[in-house]
């Protein structure tokens, strides 16, 4: 079966391993992931994370399956084919010269990028958007020469009112322990 | 009231109903161990190897049902559980093992015997904990063994720093779990179950597959009216193995690479299969591809992700067994098939699958057949890996619920002794039968120490065929009998025992069998008997590797073939 990009959105307790949990199911069937993306959620003590991986379909929801198995992942779905919003933060260090800075401008402002720093002999961008704007942007600048890039991987949400991740139950915590940094 | 976290832990392993703990102590669980004679309750049995302990606590937990518990020391007293939690958790075993950890402060820093075991247990296990913070042992171990026994049950290890064992902190047990992301589904759902009871009042020729899931779940008795009230025969995986009647007229035995012609065929013919707490491994499923070609298949299963995993299904029932089996039964019509159940029989009959040829020299299968009149079919049966596991699964029948112990998922040699020791010391009433091949028998021989010390009465039957045979039967089929790395020269397995303090027997022939056993089984205490049998005996029927379930290799060369009683319970 053909392998096919998919996102998947995950609520995950925020205690030490469980990115290795998560990331051992994908290395185990060999997927490659593009890009994962993790941080805080609404809700205290719980990380969102986002993973975009390429794969076979009936693969990638048996990986969600296996996924929603580990006890520290509170919910986990597929997001693919939704109506979602999906963006990702580039850094983009171009190579500038004074020739060719007005022309660097140009293509930012038209993207509505930022340029977050300046230097004799480059400029530092800063770009919000789906994949898609990132990698023109990123394509158009690359003849200027690009010096470094940073990218974030992407984070989603569904549109509108659906949220597959929305928990109803108020998470009760443990009061007494000392809690630990991710 | 305060207590160290030694105390804690034992504790609260008096609070889950713990009282025996299979281990070998070492610097990093020093202090835990100090302070188990505070507790009388709590057994502990000194192994003489950790996988001992992981295997013997895996024994136990198959033979009673309750969680088993081993106990290691940091770094290689850790590492050498680790096939020990493999072998739990393909097998969905509950069991709980607790580890001893370098100090905090030395944790990162490769310190002595220091080894990231959450780490290397983190995909054999179903749950794991390092616990950083003594005010969160007692929930960890509250969550541990509900992890450990619900659900889809399996292996759960609790990493500890010596230090945190020595650390004052506030005991209460708690009375409640609190894990958001574990809720595993029991009902079955209604839709389903109403499409399944269809399907199987329309079947034409139904067959259930039965796994392991039924003797977790308990539901000997509703898997047997579901059979009964719609005359569906019954075949089970390995690990299936006595969670039906297998003296029961609608049971065909075991299906797979190793399993009846006439449970393969019928695999092959059925038209609608109910498939019930097991998984379609690819030894039960042979080429999964050519699989039930005929069939609809209804799933039912506690594990969501073993829905669809390899087989494709029609009907998916996540939940538990019992509680979807009694479901499922108030809606079943009670039926006939006799023209199937007719074939089945005719199948059984041209493809006897369970014959003992007639043979000069001791044959591996009529020692088997021996134990089982012996005992009257009434003992709990442990086995190795290999061929004397097969021979065990044909040749001894299982009337008894939960009557056979092996190793399935992992097939792990060494398996045979130290369950059969956990089995026996968690169900003393019962008798105990280690069928134990001479290759699998030396990786964990070990354990015959333990056994004599906590005078545990197992009785030990090597089937000893002087190779390690399963493999050999590989090379002799596959192989054009290149027989490389696999003859054993063993040692004098009766001297062994003799230097353990355990008595023993060599038998060579036929006639010698019967009071061998008799005399074993009449001995107060562990007993082995060494089987010296025809060492180039092939477990039959096979389909070989990569071939679908319909090609079996059936025994060859049948001299006189006695067609067996079959007694009806
Ligand atoms: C720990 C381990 N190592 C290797 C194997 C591969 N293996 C499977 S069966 C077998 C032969 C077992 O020999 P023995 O215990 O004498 O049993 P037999 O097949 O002769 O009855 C081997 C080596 C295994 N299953 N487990
Ligand atoms: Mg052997």
């Amino acid at each position: 079966m053909a392998a096919t990009k998919h996102t998947l959105v995950a609520l995950v307790e925020d205690k030490p391993g469980v990115l290795n949990r998560m990331a051992s199911l994908f290395r185990r069937r060999s997927f490659n992931i593009d890009s994962i993306a993790v941080g805080h959620s609404e809700l205290p003590h719980l990380s969102r994370m986002t993973i975009v991986v390429n794969g076979a379909a009936t693969m990638v929801e048996q990986v969600r399956k296996q996924l929603d198995k580990v006890i520290d992942v509170v919910k986990v779905s597929d997001i693919t084919g939704d109506d979602v919003i999906t963006r990702e933060l580039a850094l983009i260090k171009v190579h500038a010269t004074a020739s060719t800075r007005s022309e660097i401008i140009q293509i930012v402002d038209i993207f509505r990028a930022n340029i977050v720093d300046v230097a004799a002999d480059s400029l530092t961008i800063e770009v919000t958007g789906d994949e898609e704007k990132i990698e023109s942007l990123f394509n158009l600048l690359r003849g200027f020469g690009i010096k470094e890039l940073a990218r974030t991987g992407c984070i989603a949400m569904n549109r509108g009112g659906s949220s597959p991740l929305r928990i109803e139950e108020k998470l009760p915590r443990f009061r007494n322990e000392k809690r630990k940094a991710p | 009231m305060k207590m160290t976290g030694a105390q804690i832990i034992c504790e609260s392993l008096v609070k889950e109903g713990v009282e025996v703990i299979f281990g070998i102590l070492g610097g990093a669980v020093l202090p835990l161990y100090d302070t188990l004679p505070q507790y009388p309750k709590l057994r502990h049995i000194l192994v003489r190897h950790e996988q001992g302990a992981a295997h013997a606590a895996d024994g136990y937990a198959r033979a009673t049902g309750k969680v088993g518990v081993c106990m290691a020391t940091s770094g290689p007293g850790a590492a050498n559980l680790v096939t020990g939690i493999a072998n739990a958790y393909l097998d969905s075993v509950p069991i709980v093992a607790i580890t001893g950890q370098v100090a905090r402060p030395f944790i990162g820093k490769d310190a002595f015997q220091e080894i990231d075991i959450t780490g290397i247990t983190l995909p054999i296990t179903k749950h794991n904990y390092l616990v950083l913070d003594v005010d969160s042992l007692a929930r960890v171990i509250k969550e541990a063994f509900y992890l450990a026994r619900s659900g889809r049950p399996g292996p759960v290890l609790i990493d500890v720093p010596r230090d945190v064992f020595t650390e004052p902190a506030e005991f209460s047990y708690p009375s409640r779990v609190n894990l958001p992301g574990y809720k595993p589904t029991l009902q079955g759902h209604p839709a389903q179950i109403k499409k399944t009871a269809k399907l199987i009042n329309e079947a034409q020729r139904p067959l259930i597959i039965a796994g392991r899931g039924v003797i977790i779940s308990g539901a000997y008795a509703e898997l047997k009216q579901l059979a009964e009230t719609a005359q569906v025969p019954v075949v089970t995986t390995l690990l299936g193995i006595s969670c039906f009647p297998e003296g029961h007229v609608l049971s065909l035995g075991m299906l797979g690479m190793h399993g009846m012609a006439y449970a393969n065929m019928a695999v092959n013919a059925a038209d609608v299969i109910i498939a019930i707490g097991m998984r379609f491994d690819d030894r039960a499923t042979a080429k999964v591809s050519a699989f039930a070609p005929h069939a609809r298949i209804i799933h039912i299963d506690i594990d969501p992700a073993e829905i669809g995993k390899n087989v494709r299904v029609d009907v998916p029932i996540v939940g538990d067994v019992k509680i979807i089996l009694n479901a499922l039964n108030k809606l079943i019509v009670s039926t006939e098939h006799i023209g199937w159940v007719q074939q089945l029989d005719d199948w059984r009959r041209e493809h006897p699958s369970t014959v003992i040829r007639d043979s000069q020299g001791l044959l591996p299968q009529f020692v088997i057949r021996q134990i089982y009149e012996v005992t009257q079919g009434e003992a709990t049966i442990v086995t190795g890996v290999g061929q004397n596991q097969m021979w065990a699964a044909h040749y001894y029948w299982y009337n008894r619920p939960n009557s056979l112990i092996s190793s399935g998922g992992l097939g792990t040699m060494g398996f045979e002794l130290p369950a059969a020791m956990g089995a026996k010391i968690g169900c003393p009433e019962d008798t105990v039968w280690c069928i134990a091949g001479d290759g699998g028998f030396q990786m964990t021989i070990q354990e015959l120490a333990t056994i004599v010390q906590e005078k545990v009465a197992v009785k030990i039957a090597i089937i000893n065929n002087g190779y390690l045979g399963m493999v050999r039967q590989w090379q002799e089929l596959f192989y054009e009998r290149r027989y490389v790395a696999t003859p054993l020269s063993g040692p004098d397995f009766v001297k062994i025992a003799e230097a353990y303090g355990i008595p023993g027997l060599k038998v060579r022939h036929k006639e010698e069998v019967i009071p061998a056993i008799e005399q074993a089984m009449a001995h107060q205490g562990p007993f082995l008997i060494d089987f010296v049998v025809e060492p180039e005996e092939n477990v039959y029927p096979m389909v070989p590797p990569g071939a679908s379930i319909a090609e079996i290799l059936e025994e060859p060369k049948k001299e006189v073939a006695i067609w067996p009683q079959r007694s009806t319970p």
